[in-house]
């Protein structure tokens, strides 16, 4: 993102490719020399360092396909496509639902381990596959794809680069359903004794809907990617219609008769609801870190749940207020903004009821609990600048432009990334038995607030302009683009500052796992059974060392029955 | 701690963590397929004229897979119902022939009805009929294959479970029953869809 | 399904051959009713209603659907929801077009 957010700031001037490849090889050298007498973490870290070098050492010798340092449009639409579908797809759905779902889930329910362990690490392995293939395809002859994660037909079948892409994401979405059937498996089955479905810690929840949307949503999009993929290697005519000119010629090889928007339909119901797909997780390992943090039960637990599954059932009836400009006609276009106003009705109950746990509750402004709360805001930002998209008049005018974009990165950069960042602080300790220094994770996390904003609030502005948000040279041509041009360097500088903001959580997580002092089991204090049940880290065979029993709700703190202010789930309330 | 309900069913749900797993599948199975046969109304609806399956495809062989399928389904069911009964020789007999009409519909659908498909030029490049009849039947023969591959493991070397373990590998065959008739059923839908409409 | 006697499979068993004369003789029925010359239209509504009684006796009797736990139900009834939604809203909205590509 950042090489991409230089490319529209500075498109005169050459990015300083040595600088950025060869001072994080070096520090990689540095650290691995030093890693190997200290420990094996630390020179693993020094690996990632190097990995990194290369990568960006990779993008130099990409330089001779850019002259004077500016990317050709190519590379750019390629950077564009695959920066969207690696943040979604490799990156936030694996680690919200694939990690923390996988490690948290079991633990919170009080289950041994997922359902199916054999079906949990085929998924992984074709996770994987699916991953590099798609990170391959930036070295393949025709490079990687270049039509969005979108993939919109025509344009998809007919551009080069798509085919590894749609092999790679029929990979990466028969490991989501395989994922979805383990995650659905264990919560309904392997709920500990007296584990009710009221009694289940809100992040448990948000996971089981999750879990519905991938497997109902995800395989419609298989499907089209299959007849995307025949109509690329096959040459047969699903989403090509009659008489499609490219470049001032018919094309021949397609008899036609297929529909484009068809790909669209197929692509966006699988596309909304993965967008709370992204956004559900957070929206429970926020209201976990809110619970824990400011030592109340979570306001409106029920109101909290319904609202989510409401959330869930109308995620699939919402999807086509992105196509308002494909032609559609009045009727489908009034449903359509009709079921995305009520969606917003959860959406808003939700946030309500975590702002409202906030009140009255003792806060104590650590790490996770600083990220939290800025999800809270972020998230509202990013659902009410979602509303004028969802009504067509004024999407007729936003739609495609920088509003879209800053839109839907405050609902997931400084929304779910918070979200998923606050999750490590939280469960860090969980994991390693020990606690993430909190005067670099406040480093880490000021720096991350200020500039996360830096670069998302003027895309609202240019997107008003009616800035485009597919160009490469970011529309310096056009005239209604001049004035606004100048935010582009503030994005950018954001961008970079941001990027180095993450190096103290890095240096953070290695020093920490290093260094760091153990704690105890439950360090947080918390109720829910991860923490009261199990060791930190728990037992590696079967995650208890015996089987706990649940008596109350999940967030029982503030009770004062046992002489503490919170009564883990698996402890009898006394007198 | 063992992962608990693996063997016996969950009291309060009452299934066991496997049939709760295959049937999941199953539903996004469903979607998969649905997805497919709602590209083929789209495709039908929107032509402006659009081929008779009856006069493009072999009915007759699509019927005989039909009944080869349905036999399929009732051997599948028996081998089941054979192990309830505690007759693991009549089990590896149905099983048998459970693979065996898998095998045979697969023959038939390659051999004599795709071969001859591609030696008259009809190819799914050669219009949106013949795309969504190759999609949906080799996705369809693909599921078949996967059958056979589960089934034959069932047959061959998963049927030592059969001593250790026989409460569990009815389970496993009821589960793997499931998937088959599941299969069954798709092409029920296909049959007509594609050939005689 | 576990711990049935044998009476109960032997009755079981019954069930699946009728269930099978019941799916050979509907496989010839409809392909006896698309040889009759009706219209397109009729021709598809009775080929569905034959595959759907054909479907659910698959999924009733070899699936055991019939005597399924509600869980499945549940499952089963939001997936096949799901699908009439799709299929619904995807071609009402392809038919609601403001200019209509033909």
């Amino acid at each position: 993102m950042a090489l991409m957010r230089w490319q529209l700031a500075y498109p005169e001037q050459p990015i300083p490719w040595k600088v950025f490849a060869l001072v994080p090889m070096l520090v990689g050298v540095v650290v691995f020399f030093i890693g190997r007498r200290k420990g094996p973490y630390l020179s693993m870290a020094g690996f990632i360092f190097i990995g990194i070098g290369l990568l960006i050492w990779y993008f130099v010798l990409g330089e001779t396909r850019m002259p004077e340092g500016v990317m050709l449009p190519e590379f750019y639409n390629s950077l564009g496509a695959m920066h969207g579908t690696i943040m979604v797809f490799l990156g936030i759905v694996p680690l919200s639902v694939g990690a923390f779902g996988n490690y948290v889930l079991p633990l919170q329910i009080g289950a041994p381990d997922m359902a199916f362990p054999k079906l949990n690490m085929a998924s992984y392995w074709v996770f994987l596959l699916g991953g590099i293939m798609m990170l391959s395809s930036f070295f393949l002859p025709g490079g990687a794809a270049q039509s969005g994660w979108t993939s919109y037909a025509p344009l998809a079948v007919i551009s080069p680069g798509q085919t590894v892409w749609l092999i790679s994401m029929i990979c990466i979405i028969t490991s989501s359903l395989l994922g979805a059937v383990n995650f659905i498996t264990t919560i309904i089955q392997l709920r500990t004794k007296g584990m009710t479905w009221m009694r289940l810690p809100f992040f448990v929840w948000a996971q089981l809907v999750t879990s519905f949307l991938l497997l109902l949503a995800f395989p419609p999009l298989e499907a089209a990617a299959v007849l995307q993929l025949m109509d690329r290697l096959a040459s047969t005519s699903f989403f090509m219609p009659s008489g499609l000119v490219v470049s001032g010629q018919v094309l021949t090889e397609y008899t036609g008769g297929g529909s484009p928007l068809l790909w669209q339909h197929l692509f966006w119901f699988l596309a909304h609801p993965e967008v709370y797909v992204l956004i559900l997780p957070a929206m429970g390992i926020v209201a976990e870190v809110i619970a824990n943090n400011s030592r109340k039960p979570l306001w409106g637990y029920n109101s909290l749940v319904y609202a989510t599954v409401f959330l869930g059932f109308m995620s699939f009836i919402v999807w086509a207020h992105h196509m308002f400009l494909t032609g559609m006609g009045a009727t489908m276009a009034t449903f359509f903004q009709t079921t995305t106003m009520i969606i917003s009705i959860p959406s808003i109950i939700i946030l309500t009821a975590l702002f409202i746990s906030l009140w009255g509750g003792s806060i104590r402004f650590n790490t996770p609990m600083l990220f939290a709360l800025a999800f809270l805001p972020m998230f509202g930002i990013g659902g009410l600048t979602g509303l004028p998209l969802g009504l067509a008049p004024s999407d007729i005018h936003l739609h495609d432009t920088y509003y879209v974009i800053g839109h839907f990165h405050y609902v997931v950069a400084p929304g779910t990334i918070f979200a998923l960042l606050a999750g490590i602080y939280y469960w860090f300790p969980k994991m390693t038995g020990k606690l993430l220094n909190e005067k670099l994770g406040k480093v880490h996390f000021w720096g991350s607030f200020v500039f996360m904003n830096g670069v998302f609030s003027p895309m609202f502005i240019q997107g008003f302009a009616g800035i485009s948000r597919r160009l490469w040279d970011g529309g310096t041509t056009y005239l209604h683009a001049q004035p606004y041009l100048y935010l582009n360097e503030m994005i950018s500088v954001s961008a970079w500052l941001l990027g180095i903001f993450q190096i103290p959580f890095v240096i953070n997580l290695v020093w920490t796992l290093a260094k760091g002092k153990k704690v105890g089991d439950n360090v947080w204090e918390a109720t829910t059974l991860e923490w009261s049940a199990a060791p930190s880290p728990p037992v590696p065979h079967g995650n208890f060392k015996s089987e706990p029993e649940v008596y109350h709700p999940a967030y029982e703190y503030s009770l004062k029955s046992n002489g503490r202010d919170y009564t883990p789930q698996n402890e009898p309330l006394k007198g | 701690m063992e992962i608990p309900y693996t063997v016996s069913p969950r009291p309060d749900t009452g299934i066991h963590n496997g049939k709760l797993g295959i049937w999941l599948f199953l539903a996004s199975e469903v979607m998969l397929f649905g997805a497919l046969f709602s590209t083929y109304i789209l495709l039908r609806t929107s032509a402006i004229d659009w081929p008779l399956g009856s006069d493009n495809l072999n009915v007759p062989l699509g019927t005989f897979n039909t009944l080869i399928l349905i036999i399929s389904s009732v051997t599948m069911v028996m081998a089941w119902a054979s192990l309830m009964m505690k007759d693991f020789k009549k089990y590896k007999l149905y099983m048998g022939l459970t693979i065996f009409l898998g095998i045979l519909f697969l023959v038939v659908k390659i051999a004599f009805e795709y071969a001859p498909k591609f030696a008259h030029h009809h190819y799914p490049s050669t219009n949106t009929f013949f795309g969504i009849y190759f999609v949906l039947t080799g996705l369809h023969a693909l599921h078949v294959l996967g059958g056979i591959l589960v089934n034959g493991y069932f047959w061959g070397p998963g049927s030592k479970m059969w001593k250790k373990a026989p409460q569990q590998f009815i389970n496993r065959i009821e589960i793997a029953g499931l998937y088959w008739h599941f299969v069954d059923l798709v092409w029920i839908f296909l049959f007509p869809t594609l050939y005689l409409l | 399904m576990e711990n049935t006697d044998v009476q109960e499979v032997k009755r079981h068993i019954r069930v699946y051959l009728y269930t099978f004369s019941a799916l050979a003789v509907l496989t010839v029925v409809t392909v006896a009713a698309a040889s009759l010359n009706v219209a397109v239209g009729t021709g598809i509504f009775i080929a569905m209603v034959i595959a759907t009684v054909k479907g659910t006796l698959v999924a009733g009797n070899f699936m055991h659907l019939f005597s399924e736990k509600k869980l499945v139900y549940l499952v089963l009834i939001i997936t096949v929801f799901l699908f009439f939604v799709m299929l619904c809203i995807i071609l009402s909205t392809i038919n609601d077009q403001v200019l209509s590509v033909s």
